[in-house]
């Protein structure tokens, strides 16, 4: 039985063997391919006209339009701060103009309300003169009349 | 008679002759992108240009440019991760544009077919290889570089080669493994 064994390894063996060599093989002449396609595309790719001119121009306007990109975003980003900055200032002016406007009639009603109040005492302080003084009062009126 | 400066031109021009397609066509597979790929192959025999007289031959000079060419790569992707907007747009070619390259050979259309499918899924996985593992496994499998041409190259050690290696032909076997 052992030497059964012995030759179904060996034969498993032989057989991954041929396996592997079949594989690399393979392996091989895929990379050989490989290699020839690459040469072949090289070639191709070396012996084409070479339009000096024109990539020059194309990697001048890609150029170009990167800067004018960054330009474009600059420019962008400065008038977007100059915009918010001046509106600020704005609103910050129409709020002072407001309050101001508040300050005056805050006054106005305070100087009013002082008038009236010394026109409340002056009517008051006239009716307490005493019925018995307005004989008098009324000749010293006279007097400076005449 | 020619002059020290003459001969260090003409030399320099033998170089770039022979070299430059394999530079292009390793920075085209690192990038899939033409207009890059050729932007820094320019960048890069500029950059040998300049440094040519203090190149002293150690190493191969295919083995120098190949590591210059490494370098801008490395700088690019770098430069190209602080700016954030360029990678909103690329110009890199779809992967099955790029597996499309294959020559038909004595392949039926079937069997052609198969290839260039396969060939897509190796793209797919090289496009999840970190960039390290990228550019080994270019070099190996595209360059047909030796080990120790690439330690060169790349300045890392052999063992760290291999095993950049190991783990690329790893995945590649994984996203081969599923659809075989």
């Amino acid at each position: 039985m052992n030497w059964k064994a012995k030759i179904g390894d060996k034969a498993e063996r032989a057989n991954g063997q041929a396996e592997l060599e079949v594989q690399e093989a393979a392996l091989k002449q895929v990379l050989g391919d490989f290699r020839i396609s690459v040469q072949a595309w090289s070639e191709n790719a070396y012996s084409r006209p070479r339009p000096v001119f024109k990539a020059t121009a194309h990697r001048v306007w890609q150029r170009a339009a990167e800067w004018a990109l960054v330009c474009v975003l600059m420019a962008g980003g400065v008038s977007g701060g100059v915009y918010e900055r001046q509106h600020q200032q704005q609103m910050a002016r129409i709020e002072a103009a407001r309050q101001a406007e508040q300050q005056r009639l805050a006054a106005e009603q305070r100087a009013r309300e002082e008038e009236e109040l010394l026109a409340k005492v002056d009517s008051d302080v006239s009716r307490e003169v005493p019925s018995a003084m307005e004989p008098l009062a009324i000749l010293m009126a006279e007097d400076e009349a005449r | 008679m020619a002059t020290a400066e003459e001969i260090a031109a003409q030399e320099f021009s033998s170089v770039v002759q022979s070299h430059r397609p394999q530079i292009f066509r390793f920075l085209l597979a690192s990038t899939r992108d033409y207009d890059l790929a050729e932007t820094l192959t320019q960048e890069c025999f500029l950059k040998a240009h300049r440094n040519w007289s203090s190149f002293r031959g150690d190493s191969s000079a295919m083995t120098w440019l190949m590591r210059i060419a490494i370098n801008l790569q490395k700088d690019h992707w770098r430069n190209r991760r602080m700016q954030f907007w360029r990678l909103t747009q690329t110009n890199s070619v779809e992967l099955d544009e790029a597996s499309d390259w294959l020559p038909s050979g004595e392949r039926s259309a079937e069997q052609k077919l198969l290839a260039q499918e396969q060939v897509a899924h190796v793209w797919q996985a090289v496009r999840g290889l970190s960039e390290r593992q990228r550019t080994v496994f270019l070099l190996r499998y595209v360059e047909e570089q030796e080990l120790s041409e690439i330690a060169r190259a790349t300045g890392l050690s052999e063992g760290t080669v291999k095993a950049h290696l190991s783990r690329a032909l790893a995945k590649v076997r994984t996203e081969l493994g599923g659809r075989r």
